[in-house]
């Protein structure tokens, strides 16, 4: 792990975060979308503050890619899930969304989590991962 | 209903993300280090090469599913529930799914971790 991972790693957390408060917020302006309505939410991406979450959530997705191409899936994950606090304070402050006691602790055990992946490996490694890697090398050195 | 209707997007979220996880996480390991190939090849060489691989572009469509789903959800309850409680959820689920299908290497650290999120997960729902 090096300083441009735990960047890439950051982005995930805040793209991610901020997505999901857009998202909540146009879809909150749309309204209840009722079953029998179902079409209603493939044109919900044309809302402006829905829009916006898309396009922050592409950026998360580009980040979230990125992590997965160097790290394990049971890293990355709880790792980013610092996220979810971000969220928790863009929903009370700024979504004015009513965030209870038991909610708080909820988000602060899962905060918990982080602390404890975070400080394990990132990758499993595979030792046909190390040779699917060498042959590539092989070949390239070949070319 | 609202509540009802809430839970079976999210469980419908959770079975999607959890299957677009595992195929992206396995098509990103199939290519390699981006930033890596990045810097050898280019931006437009790792582009193609992402979207030419058959579990990304499959991953993909679950997790296009599971961005539906989400937009259901969140049009019946608040984001503080329903984003922490899907993706939570779809932390344990992918724990287990990572060890099945991807065979990660999932260790105590990673149990522990596995079960305060789990713990916040049920604190978050109530």
């Amino acid at each position: 792990m090096n300083l441009r991972k735990y960047l890439v790693l950051l982005g995930v957390v805040i793209f991610g975060a901020s997505g999901d408060a857009f998202l909540s917020r146009g879809m909150k302006q749309l309204g209840e979308i009722p079953l029998d309505h179902w079409q209603k939410i493939i044109f919900a991406v044309v809302h402006p503050w829905v829009a916006v979450g898309v396009l922050l959530l592409l950026a998360f997705f580009a980040s979230y890619m990125t992590a997965l191409s160097w790290a394990d899936l049971t890293y990355v994950l709880p790792a980013t899930s610092i996220g979810y606090v971000l969220l928790a304070f863009i929903a009370k402050f700024a979504l004015h969304e009513n965030v209870t006691a038991t909610r708080w602790l909820g988000i602060v055990l899962i905060a918990a989590g982080v602390g404890f992946v975070a400080q394990g490996p990132a990758l499993t490694h595979h030792p046909h991962n190390e040779e699917a890697r060498e042959s590539e090398v092989l070949s390239r050195g070949k070319a | 209903m609202r509540d009802l209707y809430a839970w079976l997007s999210i469980a419908a979220i959770v079975l999607a993300s959890t299957t677009g996880d595992v195929l992206l996480s396995h098509a990103m390991k199939q290519i390699g280090d981006l930033g890596e190939l990045r810097r050898r090849r280019g931006l437009f060489h790792v582009i193609s090469r992402v979207v030419s691989t058959p579990n990304f572009l499959f991953g993909l469509l679950a997790m296009t599913f599971a961005f539906y789903s989400l937009l259901m959800a969140l049009s019946w309850q608040d984001v503080s529930l329903v984003a922490p409680a899907s993706a939570s959820l779809t932390f344990i689920a992918n724990a287990v799914a990572a060890r099945i299908f991807l065979h990660e290497r999932v260790d105590h650290r990673r149990w522990i971790a596995a079960l305060l999120v789990a713990g916040g997960v049920a604190l978050v729902a109530i």
